[in-house]
């Protein structure tokens, strides 16, 4: 058993929430260099302490938790420390309403969104990755039957794609869930919007391949995560990351 | 084809922009997003004055970071437009004559443009820490409890926008 305080984890929510901001993770760059609008890698070029978009996000919180690993004291409190702490500090922007239909703004863009994931090990690894509402609004979801096969999978990508831009930020980033059930599907096309390697698989890594062929004049890639699903399903999620696709993370030390 | 022109807007600059100019603004805007578009809609529907004067203006769809010390104002990058078209006819009746955002507009809204002669612009979106550093000044001018959301008043030079929806109606988006 190894253990952490609340405040490691405090310090590294603040000081990953911030970075994220500040900063895009080096293969987003690369991209985004590549695509070649010129407004786009002016404003993460020459940016130093103001957030690259307005929006610094609903802050999703992704935890790593070691089976062996014990963090003394509440999780979520030191996260919300952590995130209140950079908003104030890095002038983060407070975007988040403590209720959908009263709208009464919190002030400080807390709470974070936590999830949890128990890992081998007795590490932590705690990633921090501000969502925008222009491309999160753009997020959509198919519970496909099985007989739509690869050709709806195909279509359902295809036409989210369509519809998100110019409305999100492109150059985009697709992420695609594909299985599981609802709330995985949707979980997992969140989680491929942030990943830079293609699928382990080369059947689904051709398929993001032959899908990024087709949005190259508005896309910088497109990532599929799968599961397994029922005898009856096939659930299709799409999420968009805007240009601006922001992630740091680290491992507690 | 790129525009250099000031605020308030005038009839004749509005005609002589085509969808997919080029326009570097200078002058006053004002910001308005979601919160604050149902504040003035609800305004205008019971019949009572806006807390601002917007005959002629361009209203900025933003909700801007704030601003770290030495600078005018944080991140300010346009926000997604659609989201106020359901208030955007009855402001472009009541005299509003430019906006300034990023994406589709409704059909509705398309069409109060070319009826009242206005203009809606795209600025880049997602790069507000570009865009922030044409704006010069800032100061909150309404609804000081919606935070961010609130209306300010922003002194800008040379800030760069297309023209998406011009008082034709015509379009251009690089995207769409």
């Amino acid at each position: 058993m190894r253990e952490y305080s609340a405040k490691q984890l405090e310090d590294a929510a603040a000081r990953l929430y911030a970075d994220a901001c500040l900063r895009l993770p080096a293969w987003v760059e690369e991209r985004l260099r590549a695509f070649g609008n010129p407004y786009i890698i002016e404003n993460f070029e020459t940016n130093g302490n103001i957030p690259l978009c307005q929006d610094t996000g609903l802050a999703a919180v992704y935890l790593e938790i070691g089976q062996d690993a014990h963090i003394t004291g509440s999780i979520p409190e030191a996260v919300n420390a952590g995130i209140r702490r950079a908003v104030k500090d890095a002038y983060l922007r407070a975007s988040i309403v403590a209720d959908p239909l009263r709208r009464e703004n919190t002030g400080d863009n807390t709470p974070a969104f936590l999830y949890y994931d128990l890992v081998p090990g007795d590490t932590v690894k705690i990633t921090v990755a501000p969502r925008g509402f222009g491309c999160e609004n753009k997020a959509r979801i198919a519970m496909l039957a099985p007989a739509d096969g690869l050709d709806g999978v195909k279509a359902f990508v295809l036409e989210t794609a369509r519809l998100a831009v110019p409305d999100a930020c492109p150059p985009v980033m697709i992420g695609v869930g594909l299985g599981g059930n609802f709330d995985r599907a949707a979980l997992l096309s969140k989680k491929a919007v942030l990943r830079p390697t293609p699928h382990p698989d080369p059947f689904y890594a051709a398929l993001e391949e032959e899908l990024f062929a087709q949005v190259k004049k508005f896309a910088i890639g497109v990532r599929i995560n799968t599961a397994p699903t029922h005898i009856a399903g096939l659930p299709c999620a799409v999420s968009v990351g805007c240009h601006s696709l922001r992630t740091a993370s680290e491992v507690l030390a | 084809m790129t525009h250099q022109i000031t605020t308030p807007l005038t009839a004749d600059v509005i005609r002589s922009l085509k969808a997919g100019d080029e326009v570097r603004i200078t002058g006053t805007i004002y910001t308005a997003r979601d919160a604050a578009h149902k504040k003035l809609y609800e305004l205008l529907q019971k019949g009572e004055p806006l807390p601002v004067d917007l005959t002629d203006q361009i209203v900025y769809y933003t909700g801007p970071t704030p601003a770290p010390p030495g600078r005018a104002i944080g991140s300010c990058g346009p926000t997604t437009s659609y989201r106020m078209d359901r208030f955007t006819p009855a402001l472009l009746a009541h005299g509003l004559r430019g906006m300034i955002g990023k994406g589709r507009r409704s059909k509705d809204v398309i069409d109060a443009i070319v009826r009242y002669g206005a203009v809606y612009f795209s600025a880049e979106g997602g790069c507000g820490a570009l865009l922030a550093n044409y704006v010069t000044k800032r100061e909150v001018l309404a609804f000081p409890e919606l935070g961010t959301e609130a209306i300010h008043r922003l002194e800008v030079q040379d800030f760069p926008v297309s023209v998406f929806c011009d008082c034709r109606g015509d379009l251009y988006s690089p995207y769409l």
